[in-house]
């Protein structure tokens, strides 16, 4: 086989890698949009912030999930978390300052994530029973709260830092997503942790064999994962100067069928953190290209699950393949 | 088989003894292995190997009895233990990640990290050194990989058992099991197991082997070790016995005085 033959044969693994996939389809869809909807705003850079912006707290929700993932478990928990999360940010921030608002805020992040964990380890059920049942148990919290009132916000300081701020000229919910994003990309990419939460997920038996602290590794990325719900729900009040017991309420799916589709395995073992934002952003192209086309609420649901179905198709396809 | 160079003994088990419940998988198991030499451990369907090795290995602790390792007693409670006192297991299904190449199976949880200390204080990976490394330990051992970044799934089973094997023998192991490292394997592939054995014991290893494949036994192993109902009732060097005198004490149908 000559050198060419080899290149060619390389750039054809590159192009099936399953990783590549959310390119493909996020040029189409942008490609598709830019076409159909040329003579609206769609195709303009001002649009695309607001995307970017609308999307962030979704974009770290995926990025988190991509973590529960990457061991082999899903965490359904993560919108109430949004919710719960916005709603002691905001309570807190009538008492005190921005820090130990945000570290609260936070603090019911990891409480959940730690909770979902030892629950799972504990019991040795299943992540989706767990998750499922705790998602409600917090969203009965989040509504009880407050009395299904919603908490304003009006300090200046936390709405710059977590919503309307710029830096530089770029908007601080795309420096939020890029952080973040960059964070987690370093650690799944570059460092030991990040291999050995894929190993975990890709084979725990072998992982526990090689000396892996299997249970500490999954309880991590559980905590990781509601953490990155509990800032969401910090970037949603900064956006909308208020929390409310509905927030990430709905994204769930959305998140879900983001990750998966951006090349990360529902099942544990790959995790594709550049999938995942775009996989977002992708999303939010499509609701965006869905309004301006003039589709509603409903039908926009009813097109995130159709992607979602695709996105596991095409997960559960490969894994049959291969 | 002589290795006069080579007798000083590196595992030595004493009375080891492991029961569940009711089930005394092991009643009395005692035997030694020299450094650079391949001990076979045969026995039947449930006659205890892999409740042996689990408890060299560290997967079970043993209910009672003594190990010891290049002399010293050791006391061996988890995988840890066992890698600590320089044993390793190749584990019947390999213990490797699907979805990891070649060099993160290699490292894995024995990453080379950067240089740089800060970088270093988080787990960055030098995956140029690792890959460096893996190709020199996987040369040592004659084995030819065509691309380090291959996907562990895409590897044939020779192969794989071949990274199995240099993964062990990578992290310094004087004494390396394998749980039937053949049996899923086609007759070169095989040889090339037995070939690799052979590899690592003239480098001073000390091996023990479980298979259930007499052929297998004679071509590679030195001494053969039979457990039958939980106790070691025969020790004895291959190149003395025929296959079927294996056999016969596998079975119980021939006994030799201990
Ligand atoms: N975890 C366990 N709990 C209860 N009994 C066990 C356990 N592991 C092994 N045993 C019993 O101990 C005995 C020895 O089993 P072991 O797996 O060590 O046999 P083996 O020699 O490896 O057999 P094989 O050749 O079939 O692999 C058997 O009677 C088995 O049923
Ligand atoms: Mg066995």
């Amino acid at each position: 086989m000559n050198a060419q033959m080899l290149s060619l044969n390389q750039l054809k693994q590159i192009a099936l890698h399953r990783e590549a996939f959310i390119y493909y389809i996020f040029f189409f869809v942008l490609f598709f949009f830019a076409i159909v909807l040329h003579d609206t705003a769609f195709l303009t850079l001002s649009n695309f912030m607001n995307i970017v912006k609308q999307t962030a707290p979704l974009t770290i929700m995926a990025v988190g999930l991509t973590f529960a993932l990457a061991v082999g478990h899903i965490d359904l928990s993560i919108g109430s978390v949004v919710a719960l999360s916005a709603l002691v940010g905001a309570l807190l921030l009538q008492h005190t300052g921005i820090p130990l608002a945000v570290l609260g805020a936070l603090l019911v992040g990891v409480t959940v994530g730690l909770i979902n964990g030892l629950l799972i380890e504990r019991l040795q059920v299943s992540s989706l029973l767990i998750t499922l049942g705790t998602m409600g148990i917090i969203t009965g919290i989040a509504r009880q709260i407050t009395n299904l009132e919603s908490v304003p916000i009006i300090n200046q300081d936390f709405t710059f830092f977590f919503g309307s701020g710029k830096v530089l000229g770029l908007p601080i919910l795309l420096l939020w997503t890029l952080i973040i994003g960059g964070c987690a990309y370093i650690i799944l990419k570059k460092l030991a942790a990040g291999r050995h939460l894929l190993a975990v997920g890709g084979n725990p038996v072998a992982a526990r064999a090689m000396g892996i602290k299997v249970t500490r590794i999954r309880l991590y990325a559980l905590i990781a994962s509601s953490t990155a719900a509990a800032l969401a729900g910090l970037l949603y009040a900064g956006r909308l100067h208020g929390a409310r017991y509905t927030l990430g309420e709905a994204d769930l799916l959305t998140v879900i069928a983001a990750v998966a589709i951006g090349g990360t395995s529902l099942f544990g073992g790959r995790a594709c953190i550049v999938g995942a934002i775009l996989g977002t952003w992708l999303m939010g192209i499509i609701n965006n290209g869905l309004i301006l086309s003039g589709f509603s609420t409903n039908e926009q649901m009813i097109a995130r699950g159709v992607i979602l179905v695709i996105a596991v198709a095409i997960g559960v396809k490969e894994i049959r393949n291969g | 088989m002589v290795r006069s160079a080579l007798d000083q003994v590196a595992l030595e088990l004493n009375s080891i003894k492991k029961s569940f419940g009711g089930v005394h998988a092991l009643q009395d198991v005692t035997f030694t292995i020299n450094k650079g030499e391949v001990v076979g451990l045969l026995g039947d369907n449930g006659a205890g190997k892999s409740t042996l090795v689990k408890c060299i290995s560290g997967v079970y602790a043993p209910d009672s009895g003594e190990i010891r390792v290049n002399g010293k007693a050791v006391y061996i409670s988890s995988p840890e233990d066992a890698r600590a006192a320089g044993i390793e297991t190749v584990f019947q299904d390999l213990a490797m990640i699907p979805e990891f190449n070649i060099v993160q199976n290699l490292f894995l949880n024995r990453e080379i990290k950067h240089k740089n200390p800060i970088l270093r204080w988080l787990g960055w990976l030098d995956t140029k050194a690792m890959t460096k490394r893996a190709r020199k330990s996987l040369n040592r051992l004659n084995t030819r990989i065509p691309c380090y970044n291959e996907q562990i799934h895409n590897l044939s089973g020779g192969q794989r058992q071949a990274i199995a094997i240099a993964r062990a023998v990578n992290w310094g192991a004087d004494i390396v099991i394998m749980d039937e490292p053949t049996a899923a394997l086609g007759v070169e592939q095989s040889a090339q197991v037995n070939d690799l054995i052979k590899v690592i014991s003239s480098q001073g290893v000390a091996v023990l082997l479980i298979s259930h494949n007499m052929q297998h036994v004679v071509e590679t192993c030195d001494r053969a070790v039979v457990l039958y109902q939980g106790r070691s009732v025969a020790d004895v060097a291959v190149a003395d016995v025929t296959k079927e005198d294996l056999v016969g004490l596998i079975t119980g149908a021939k006994k030799i005085a201990a």
